[in-house]
């Protein structure tokens, strides 16, 4: 996939630059900080100005935008093509279902942790045979398991089968109640909790990712996408490229996963459908291909746009079943006109736009 | 150049202080000694409103039939709201959909709870779906009455689920009545079980084991999702079953019966009141088999099955003139199904319970008045409700029934139990309950 983003910054690396810029942009690390660090905050901000719904609808989007933040590097930097995170999102759910069950459970960072830790781990299993593959059989391969992982959950009663398990959130410790109410002035509930343990996993999961898309990593992969000879003969290990590409991007699926099982407080086969994982894709591809802004925002448009469509659809005196039935629609109308007239997702052509009016100027 | 950098190195420290500083300011602090103690008055009720809401799959693979539930609620609340209100107030019905999955459940949940300020959950549709979001509403305070499923959850225990009330009768009531007739009307046949793999499957295998264990000689599940049951049937066909006692959803009913047809498996068929709604069952039938079957209520003849509300063949039931009366007033487009036959009857039964909570209902007040007169309730049920403040089961029986032209032709008298080895007795009492005049119940306040 030689894409745009490809020459964009070809042309961007031939820029002269100002001073300032050349250091802010050779120090990867101190932009990524500030940009996290600003980041938490408007997030706390946000999450204290709005009602319990929209932390709520918050968390939603953190654990859409960690997962869809994973796939965005595996398809748009590594060009490998999966339908199958979902299921990778059910192996982070069901660990910390199972971690967060019985009387005194791990604390949440470690539960997070295992979650992500036991998700690499099938990840590295099913990345070892995917490497091997190419293009529509990784797909293939991924949709198979996309497809498997909730029938298997049927297979064994400790998880819960059909109705699926439910999470326990442990009680939050007092010092954090403590230091919320210092910080904020408000009592902390516990949706405001797992939303921030959201917007937290994500903020430090897309430092990690920005990173590692920046660096040697990154362009390992990309080369590895763009020109697989190329790659080889510049001395790139393809397979290894492609395995920890693969492994980083379901070790997010299943931080995510873990947010998911905090946030919907249980795990059941049927949330983890296909329709899932093509959801995320519809997401990434929404957004921008491997854009972390992409993801993001594509993330917050499968959050907030059925429900506003719904609530329109309500409002404009449909019936129940109508205004159902009218989300999945618009979502699906968005999806074409983004495509038809946008194919490089929103900051993609958002970013376009932008060049090419500097270019003018 | 070295200085300049240096200046900015500076600028860029005292504006972060400055910004740190600024954060530590507008926190805060401490909290305030004094905790008073807050008296908030209950959500979702006014002087003249009182908002209530529920989840139901509008969409994807359960919608059909499903979906019509609510719109059975909106059309009784809509009369009720017409003729002046419960004490005044008008009943407010949001309806979410949740298509069924228990992620989406969760997410509407949140919505009525947190957003619209629901002054209780009523009829939210589904075992796997509802046992997403029960704990959160019982932790949150908020009733969650009439639950659309039979699972034992919504009131075998009360101490662990305080706010949730069950309304139609448990799965594990039915597999026992189910048991005992075959027990007392089919002793020598072999029976063969086709179960939905959760809690629906299992308590109502349960209920019947209780009277049937030696008779059942082979037992199948099915996963929902999973459209092929051939193998499961052709399982049943080789332990030559005479008898196949399906406790599966509406749409199961139409898989095993085409699936039987092609395989050529003529056994006898007993399904669950669920899985037995003979217009839906055939219109599904139609559908799965591209036309090859013509859609008619005729196609379940012979099936036995269960009732416990009458439902559209009661032609000469009163509750069916009230309802069908209803539904023409206040009904949205469609005819009046059994599905919204079942929602008018839980409306009914909702409208009954915010009377009995008195003139100014609190969320807790429902709950109290439910536990003190609910058993004594009379409404469209065959059987009388067993809440109390050790259960919160709702209807405590049904009658057996054979299918003909999509009529239940009833073989037995109101069989009513409990759960666990409580006997099956006859009490047709309930039954004889005929609405009031205006079609609106009238309860005293239970304190």
């Amino acid at each position: 996939m030689p894409t745009t983003t490809e020459t964009a910054e070809k042309a961007h690396a031939a820029e002269p630059r100002g001073g300032l810029r050349r250091r802010w942009g050779n120090s990867v690390l101190p932009r990524h900080l500030t940009l996290a660090a600003l980041g938490l905050l408007a997030v706390t901000v946000v999450l204290e100005t709005t009602g319990s719904f929209a932390n709520s609808q918050l968390a939603s989007m953190a654990y859409l935008g960690i997962a869809a933040g994973g796939l965005t590097v595996l398809t748009g930097l590594n060009g490998q093509l999966s339908l199958g995170h979902g299921a990778f999102m059910a192996v982070g759910a069901y660990t910390t279902a199972l971690f967060l069950d019985g009387d005194n459970p791990l604390p949440l960072p470690g539960v997070l942790a295992a979650a992500t830790l036991v998700t690499l781990l099938v990840g590295a299993a099913v990345g070892v045979a995917a490497a091997r593959l190419h293009g529509p059989y990784i797909a293939g391969a991924t949709l198979a398991l996309a497809v498997a992982v909730p029938g298997v959950v049927l297979h064994f009663d400790r998880l819960g089968g059909e109705q699926g398990l439910g999470v326990r959130m442990p009680e939050t410790p007092a010092w954090v109640l403590d230091a919320a109410y210092f910080v904020t002035g408000s009592e902390l509930n516990p949706t405001k909790y797992v939303a921030y343990i959201g917007w937290a996993a994500l903020v430090v999961t897309y430092v990690l990712l920005a990173n590692l898309m920046r660096g040697r990593v990154g362009r390992t992969w990309r080369a590895v996408r763009d020109d697989e000879v190329a790659a080889e003969i510049a001395g790139v290990h393809l397979g290894r490229a492609r395995v920890l590409a693969f492994v980083v991007s379901t070790a997010c699926a299943g931080l995510a996963g873990a947010v998911m099982a905090m946030a919907v407080r249980i795990t059941a086969p049927s949330g983890f459908s296909l329709t899932l994982s093509l959801t995320l894709l519809s997401a990434v591809v929404l957004g921008g291909l491997g854009s972390l802004t992409g993801a993001l925002i594509g993330s917050a448009l499968l959050t907030f746009l059925p429900h506003l469509v719904t609530g329109v659809g309500v409002d404009a005196g449909l019936t129940d079943v109508r205004a159902a039935e009218l989300a999945p629609a618009v979502y699906g109308l968005t999806m074409i006109v983004v495509i038809l007239v946008a194919p490089a997702g929103i900051t993609g052509t958002v970013r376009n736009l932008w060049r090419r009016r500097r270019g003018a100027a | 150049m070295q200085r300049t950098r240096r200046f900015r190195r500076a600028t860029r420290l005292v504006g972060l202080l400055t910004a740190g500083a600024l954060l530590a300011a507008c926190g805060a602090g401490g909290r305030p000694d004094d905790g008073e103690g807050k008296t908030t008055p209950d959500v979702g009720i006014t002087d003249d409103t009182i908002k209530i809401g529920g989840h139901f799959p509008l969409t994807g693979v359960a919608a059909p039939g499903y979906s019509e539930i609510p719109s059975g609620h909106k059309a009784y609340y809509d009369y009720v709201n017409a003729n002046g209100g419960v004490n005044g107030r008008k009943i407010e019905y949001v309806v979410k959909d949740d298509a069924y999955n228990p992620t989406n459940t969760s997410t509407v949940t949140n919505e009525l709870v947190l957003k619209e300020e629901i002054f209780g959950m009523v009829a939210g549709l589904g075992t796997p779906t509802h046992t997403a979001v029960v704990d959160f509403l019982n932790a949150e305070k908020v009733p969650d009455l009439m639950v659309s499923s039979g699972s034992l959850m919504w009131g075998d225990d009360p101490s662990k689920r305080p706010w949730t009330f069950g309304w139609q009768p448990d799965y594990m009531i039915e597999g026992k009545i189910i048991g005992q007739w075959v027990k007392d009307n089919m002793p020598d046949a072999k029976v063969g079980l086709f179960l939905q793999d959760d809690d629906f499957g299992r308590d109502g295998e349960a209920g019947a084991r209780k009277y049937i264990d030696g008779q059942i000689v082979e037992t199948v599940r099915y996963t929902p999702g999973n459209t092929d049951v051939a193998p499961q049937l052709a399982k049943l066909q080789a332990a030559d079953v005479d008898l196949v006692l399906g406790f599966n959803v509406p749409s199961y009913t139409a898989l095993s019966q085409l699936t039987a047809m092609k395989i050529n498996f003529k056994p006898k068929w007993f399904y669950s009141n669920v899985g037995s709604d003979p217009a839906l069952v055939g219109s599904l039938l139609a559908r799965f088999s591209e036309g090859k079957v013509k859609s008619s209520a005729a196609l379940l003849d012979g099936v036995l099955t269960t009732e416990y509300i009458p439902g559209v063949d009661a032609t000469d039931s009163e509750w069916l003139k009230l309802w069908q009366k209803v539904w023409d007033a206040h009904g949205a487009e469609g005819e009046l199904t059994n599905y919204r036959i079942y929602g008018m009857s839980q409306a009914y039964t909702f409208v009954q319970a915010l009377q009995a909570a008195g003139d100014d209902p609190s969320r807790e007040g429902v709950v109290d008045a439910l536990e003190k007169v609910g058993a004594t309730l009379e409404g469209p049920g065959l059987a009388p409700f067993r809440y109390s403040e050790e259960s919160h089961l709702g209807i405590s029986g049904m009658e057996v029934v054979r299918l003909k032209d999509g009529k239940g032709e009833s073989l037995t008298p109101v069989l009513v139990t409990d759960i666990g080895d409580a006997p099956i007795t006859e009490d047709d009492s309930a039954a004889k309950d005929v609405p009031p005049a205006n079609g609106i119940p009238d309860v005293k306040p239970a304190s």
